[in-house]
């Protein structure tokens, strides 16, 4: 049996155990892994002749407080569902990465983060408690009073710690489901700063695009998004069935630099020119979403993403970055920058650090993958890190220099546990 | 609002159902199955879900001396029952049935003869009532026995043949019978199979189903939609020709 992770790379091979209730105990495989929806790119959703433990169907609620606004659910509850369910009653997830098909074990797995980062933290922070099953056949009540070091372990901690069973997030209440959206060209990345330190307090939601491959006076344009809900009172949610599918693999070379600046010129011109509007959130937060399978457009040999952080002090790297990226001519049409808030993760193998965050995709091939080697190079002198739920590249040694506190995590992992990830970075 | 009782709760089609008719609606559930620590998980998601009430009720639809009860304690819990769904099963395996008895007795009673007494039951109790929408999980795989589940598929083919009788005695009464045949459905029950695009998620069948009832529809039911041609085909090959299907 094969499970995917989005990157469609690399390839492995699996046993699949399908939980459709939480288990009482966990089954003697070795080594094993919890696999959610596998929106993660790269390896680390995934066990190369090992054990998948299959969540998805794990996605009942356990209970829900609409004073509070406190939501108990399975781990294998989808995003997308808790949008659907709560959004009428006036609750928005805390924090949401770019897609919604994600669980809530990945959500916290990965301490995932979104265009609110400056303003709420990470996921993570919204976590109240978990229950997770280990493979001593206990479950531990984890929150910052109880199993701490644990609870710190398991967000951000790849699935690496156990199977999360079940765990209480804090949702947002909300007024509407639309958001006021901003958007404001800018010529260069010294603009996008300027355009981001004005908007960090007024505006809830940011983030930029940025065109990789323009680059007239040596500079990137992007777009940048501001913006913050609505107080309209309407609750509609977003329709659960796309219309779009990508329902075959285009052939490898479709994404080329060709097409893609074809494509960035004109996302860049008919975007500059909406300035102000009224999005639904299903657009404001998931554009991607809508497309379902839009991997596919990448062609079979799959696409890496990349996506680091570089601290304040050293965001000159982002110029250098950038600078590499351009002049490969190989970037994607999907590059995001966005600067991170001060609050600090809490996972110790959390990725968000105070700075400025880059992501962008790339097809996998041998330039890209020396292309991305570069990049590690920049990003450890900068002493910023990359995205372990993005990665499907990274050497050992970058590893170790994007994650000096694995030594401590590495006490609290489960034996039984393990990822074709964690095995190729150590 | 409606008072729902689901037999064989702890199907992924009835989990969907019962999920499904929530969207806009709040309604009282009574859920028998025989496993009370998911019958509770269910009954805990469901008042999540903004169920009015929701009561559980442990029992292994195999005693067939229990049905009475069940329905009577249903009726009284609710104070009333409006909407019935049977989803409880097994799909058995026919090669064991073709040499052990038991295994054949096994599929016979959990598809049909438990059915049949519930509903014996279900039946008298809405015609007194003179309300009532009845549904029943059945399968494509009682339109005509094939090689592959005939035992299986001689039990669907019984539940539908009585349901198409009932159906138009309580028709009487105000009373509704659905009957839903269904293809491949991708639930804990075949887990083991090899799934393609023939195959139809809980909730598609759910979305589909709850409508039904709203609209008190009586008839019989092909989900998803597309097997009626398949099984109208099915259905007019001559035997002749059908004996060469060994692998159907």
């Amino acid at each position: 049996m094969s499970k995917q992770s989005w990157g469609l790379f690399p390839h492995t091979t699996s046993e699949v155990i399908t939980y459709n209730w939480l288990p009482k105990s966990l089954p003697k495989n070795n080594p094993i892994l919890p696999y959610g929806l596998g929106r993660s790119y790269g390896d680390s959703c995934l066990n190369d002749q090992g054990t998948l433990l299959v969540t998805d169907r794990l996605n009942r609620y356990i209970s829900f407080d609409p004073l509070t606004g406190i939501l108990e659910a399975e781990c294998g509850t989808s995003l997308e569902q808790i949008l659907l369910d709560f959004v009428p009653r006036g609750w928005f997830l805390p924090v949401t990465p770019g897609t919604k098909f994600v669980t809530l074990g990945g959500a916290i797995a990965n301490d995932v983060h979104g265009k609110n980062h400056h303003a709420v933290g990470n996921f993570g922070h919204h976590v109240l408690s978990l229950r997770l099953l280990r493979s001593d056949q206990q479950v531990y009540h984890c929150h910052h009073q109880e199993n701490a070091d644990l609870f710190f372990a398991t967000i951000g901690g790849l699935g690496l710690t156990g199977l999360i069973l079940t765990a209480k997030i804090q949702l947002t209440p909300i007024q509407s489901s639309y958001i006021h959206q901003d958007i404001i060209a800018f010529d260069n990345v010294d603009d996008f700063y300027e355009l981001s330190k004005s908007s960090m307090n007024q505006y809830k939601y940011n983030v930029a695009w940025i065109d990789c491959f323009s680059n007239s006076n040596k500079q990137n344009r992007g777009l940048f998004y501001r913006g913050n809900f609505s107080t309209d009172g309407r609750l509609d949610t977003h329709q659960a069935k796309s219309l779009l599918q990508v329902p075959i693999y285009f052939p490898n070379q479709a994404l080329n630099s060709f097409t893609i600046k074809g494509f960035n010129e004109l996302y860049y011109q008919v975007n500059r020119l909406k300035k102000s509007n009224l999005a639904h959130y299903n657009p404001f937060f998931y554009p991607l979403d809508a497309i379902h399978h839009w991997n596919r457009i990448y062609g079979r040999q799959g696409f890496y993403q990349y996506q680091c952080v570089i601290p304040w002090q050293n965001k000159q790297a982002i110029h250098s970055l950038l600078k590499e990226i351009t002049q490969a001519q190989m970037g994607s049409f999907l590059a995001v920058l966005k600067v991170f808030g001060e609050k600090k993760s809490l996972g110790m193998m959390s990725f968000p650090e105070p700075g400025i965050t880059l992501a962008l995709d790339f097809p996998v091939n041998q330039e890209s993958t020396k292309l991305l080697e570069k990049l590690d190079l920049i990003t450890i002198e900068a002493q910023g890190k990359v995205y372990i739920a993005k990665d499907a590249r990274m050497s050992k040694n970058s590893f170790h220099h994007f994650y000096p506190r694995f030594n401590e995590f590495q006490k609290m992992m489960d034996p039984q546990f393990s990822s074709s990830f964690i095995r190729r970075v150590t | 609002m409606k008072k729902i009782i689901v037999i064989g709760a702890t199907s992924a089609i009835a989990q969907a159902f019962c999920k499904e008719t929530l969207k806009n609606n709040h309604h009282h559930f009574f859920l028998v199955g025989r496993d009370e620590s998911k019958l509770k998980a269910i009954a805990q998601d469901l008042q999540v879900r903004g169920a009015k009430s929701v009561e559980t009720h442990v029992q292994d639809l195999n005693e067939l001396s229990s049905h009475a009860d069940i329905i009577n304690l249903a009726a009284a819990k609710m104070l009333g029952i409006d909407w019935a769904l049977i989803a409880h099963g097994i799909l058995g395996e026919q090669k064991t049935a073709e040499v052990n008895f038991t295994e054949s007795l096994e599929i016979i009673q959990s598809n049909y003869l438990s059915q049949v007494s519930l509903l014996h039951h279900l039946a008298n109790y809405m015609e007194k009532h003179k309300n009532g929408v009845i549904g029943v999980l059945s399968s494509v795989a009682g339109d005509r026995g094939r090689r592959s589940n005939y035992i299986y598929g001689s039990a669907k083919a019984g539940i539908t043949a009585y349901l198409s009788g009932l159906r138009v005695r309580l028709n009487q009464v105000n009373v509704q019978v659905i009957t839903v045949k269904m293809g491949f459905v991708d639930s804990p029950m075949t887990q083991n199979f090899k799934k393609g695009p023939l195959w139809a998620k809980p909730e598609q069948i759910a979305e589909k189903l709850v409508p039904l009832y709203q609209q008190q529809i009586s008839r019989e039911v092909y989900l998803p939609k597309f097997w009626f041609f398949v099984m109208t085909i099915i259905k007019f090959i001559p035997t002749k020709i059908f004996l060469k299907l060994k692998n159907l």
